[in-house]
Parts: structure tokens; C-alpha cells; sequence
């Protein structure tokens, strides 16, 4: 059965927010939407969380980071890694996105947008940097596979745009 | 049904496992610094859906084998990739030329694969699509560039083209272990996915002034495990540390 809910118990969402996606320190995993579910079974907290990427190097590590803060919070904790159902940046919670902008990261556009900026070269990613929209695609694929390179043509700094993943 | 599940899940992780490698072997020798970039993203993405169908297959092995040895500790011809996705690097063209003629099938692959009765391959297909999708485009927008470009592009593309046409029959042969997954409604029949492959190329193509070689003539054997001279080559490179320090671990 597949269900898009998180089950995250109300005691521990403090402990996890404080844990952050190695790859984007301003971003907790609990903004990222990674941590699908956080529950108490005989006194152990079971986690489930799920990759943004398949090939993200990143999961390894946040499931070590959760596995401490729990363990200094007073917890024993066992995290498993789940695929289904699959990561989606409709996840990133409205928090996520404006610490990604305040990062540097234009935080992605809907779906048909995001085709339109990839495929047909409009321009319709604001510049984190200077909130133009006078940008352009560098490259489909930027620092990390879920991100691409972008240039601002106002401010000309470049910038990475986080794509959008339905 | 156990043994044509694990065979099953190595003909699909192995072709991702080696392209995967050759994209990889891009790694700070890419064209441009964007290129590189890209193509060591797609084959992390590759490697990535690679460990969740070998995780399954150890899985489904239950005999103490891991997913790493499943990737690095096996034989030439045990490894059943199709013959495309082991084609050397030679010129861009060439290397974006082959990513291209295997993103068209993966994907199409893949949204059946969703269907399966396999909880877990129908997860695996789900996660997978929606970068293989980013995959495509990738390549597509360089058939396009080069096959559209200039005098010398284009004849690099429509050689590239040439070349590979005679290891895309391959991809839809039917091995023993998909025939057996498919009257399980476990895997995809390849058979039919021919048909909007070929569209789907064909229309590409012809966008990038290029056009499909009339030879009938193809290549096949990856999928029984016999391969081209370069796998060898490709295998001593893949399984190196494994072999060099055996059990070594991250």
C-alpha cells in the first residue's frame, strides 16, 4: 500500500529538524521531506527515510546523523531506507524553499515550468542572488544531480537551480 | 521462480552497472567542464539504481553474497548486459550516441516496469524513471546539437549512429528468465516495446537531420553473457580494488 503521509511522532520532530542535509547545511532533513516516518515501536524510534536521488551519496551519512541526534536526545533508533513511494520535491516543505533561495539554490518551479527553463531555454528561474528572472541554463545537470547550473544575466553570477522531481 | 527473479534483476542492473562505468570513466576527462559534470551525475544516478536492484537480487540469492559482490566479483560472461551499453568512448558523439539509443529503451522499459506485480521492482522503476527521464533529455539535446551542428558534427553523429544501430536489436530479445517473469505479470516484454522505440528514435533523429542506417544486419550475445572485446578491458577497470584487496569495504 502506498501512502504519501508522514508518521512522525510529535517528540522527536524537534530532534530531527536539527539534523541537516550534509549536502545543504542550511536544509533540515525534515524541510527536505526525506524523513517519511518517525514512530515509537517498544521503546526503540524506527525511521524510515527515503533518497531525493538514487544515487544520492548523501543517505548514508543523514542516516548516521539521525541515528546520533537520537542517540543524544536519549533514543536507541534503528533507520531504514525506503524507495516507495518515491521522493518528490513537492516534499521540500515552503521553510525548505526559502532556505534554499537564502542559501544561493532557486528552489524549483512546477513541472511544466521546469520544462520550459530545461528544454526550451526560457527564462523563468529567479537569480537567488539578485531575484532577476533574466537567467539562463548553464548545464542540466549542476554540483549534484538534483540541481543544475544557471547564470544570471543581470548580475552574471552563476547559481544552481534545483530541479523539479515528479 | 526464485532463480529466474535473480536472473531477471541482473539483466536489467546490468546494463545500468556498465554504462554506468563508461559514464563514469568521463570523470575529469569530459569535453567541457559541464559535460563531465553531467555525465559523472547520470552515471551516479546509474550506480545508485544499480545497489537497489543488486540489494534485492543478494536479497533474493540468500546465500550470503552481497550486493557488492554481485557488481564486482563475477565473470566475463556472467555479467548479462546487452552489447550496446559496453561500446567504448571514443568521440562525444559517439559516447552520447549510445547514451541516447539506451535512454530511449530504459525509459519505455521502465514505465512498464511500474506495473509489475513486484512490489519491489515497481518501487525501483518509479524511483528510476523520474531520473531517467532528466537522462534522456540530456541526450537527446546532443543528438539534436551535433546531429544539427555543423558539417563535422553531423557526420560524427550519423557515424556514431551507424555504428550503433547493429547492437540495438539486442534490447528486445527475450531471455529465458524474462519469458519466465512475464507469465508471472513480474516482468516487462521487451518484444513489444520495439515498436515506440523505433518512433521515438526515428522522430529524434530526423529533428537532428539524421536518419536510421538501412543495414538489417545485428549484433546480439550480451544477454547470454558472450561480449564484445571491450568488456574485458572495461571489467579489469570496474573490479580492480575488489580484486587487487578482496573484501575491502568503504
Amino acid at each position: 500500500m502506498i501512502t504519501t503521509e508522514q508518521h512522525i511522532d510529535d517528540i522527536l520532530i524537534p530532534i530531527l529538524e536539527q539534523v541537516s542535509d550534509p549536502e545543504i547545511p542550511v536544509l533540515s532533513i525534515m524541510d527536505m521531506g526525506v524523513v517519511r516516518s518517525a514512530v515509537f515501536e517498544n521503546s526503540i524510534v524506527k525511521v524510515q527515510i527515503t533518497p531525493t536521488y538514487s544515487g544520492c551519496p548523501a543517505m548514508d551519512v543523514i542516516g548516521d546523523d539521525i541515528k546520533k541526534a537520537l542517540k543524544d536526545a536519549g533514543y536507541k533508533s534503528e533507520v531504514e531506507l525506503i524507495l516507495s513511494p518515491a521522493w518528490t520535491t513537492d516534499w521540500i516543505t515552503p521553510r525548505g524553499r526559502k532556505a534554499l533561495e537564502d542559501y544561493g539554490i532557486a528552489a524549483p518551479l512546477g513541472v511544466e515550468a521546469d520544462k520550459d527553463v530545461l528544454l526550451h531555454g526560457k527564462r523563468l528561474v529567479k537569480c537567488p542572488q539578485c531575484g532577476s528572472t533574466n537567467t539562463k541554463m548553464v548545464s542540466q545537470f549542476g554540483s549534484t544531480a538534483c540541481k543544475a547550473q544557471f547564470q544570471c544575466d543581470d548580475c552574471l553570477e552563476p547559481f544552481d537551480y534545483f530541479k523539479c522531481l515528479k | 521462480m526464485k532463480k529466474s527473479l535473480y536472473n531477471y534483476i541482473l539483466g536489467i542492473a546490468d546494463n545500468s552497472l556498465i554504462l554506468g562505468q563508461r559514464m563514469g570513466e568521463l570523470c575529469g576527462h569530459g569535453p567541457s567542464l559541464e559535460t563531465d559534470i553531467a555525465c559523472t551525475n547520470i552515471s551516479l544516478d546509474l550506480f545508485g539504481q544499480v545497489r537497489s536492484y543488486y540489494q534485492y537480487a543478494a536479497k533474493i540469492a540468500g546465500d550470503g553474497r552481497t550486493e557488492d559482490d554481485i557488481a564486482m566479483l563475477r565473470k566475463e560472461r556472467e555479467y548479462v548486459n546487452v552489447l550496446l551499453v559496453e561500446q567504448p568512448n571514443t568521440d562525444f558523439a559517439y559516447t552520447m550516441a549510445r547514451h541516447f539509443l539506451f535512454d530511449v529503451y530504459h525509459l519505455l522499459f521502465l514505465t512498464e516496469l511500474k506495473k509489475s506485480k513486484d512490489m519491489t521492482l515497481a518501487a525501483i522503476a518509479t524511483k528510476c524513471i523520474k531520473e531517467v527521464r532528466y537522462h534522456q533529455r540530456f541526450s537527446s539535446d546532443w543528438i539534436r546539437r551535433l546531429g544539427d551542428g555543423t558539417e563535422e558534427s553531423q557526420n560524427r553523429m550519423q557515424a556514431a549512429i551507424n555504428d550503433l544501430w547493429t547492437y540495438t536489436d539486442e534490447l528486445f530479445h527475450q531471455t529465458e528468465a524474462d519469458k519466465a517473469m512475464v507469465s508471472e505479470g513480474i516482468g516487462v516484454d521487451v518484444t513489444k516495446l520495439k515498436e515506440a522505440y523505433y518512433e521515438k528514435v526515428n522522430t529524434i533523429l530526423e529533428e537532428s537531420t539524421l536518419t536510421i542506417p538501412e543495414s538489417k544486419y545485428f549484433q546480439k550475445g550480451g544477454k547470454m553473457g558472450i561480449h564484445t572485446e571491450h568488456m574485458g578491458f572495461l571489467l579489469s577497470e570496474l573490479q580492480y580494488m575488489q580484486r587487487t584487496y578482496p573484501n575491502m569495504e568503504w
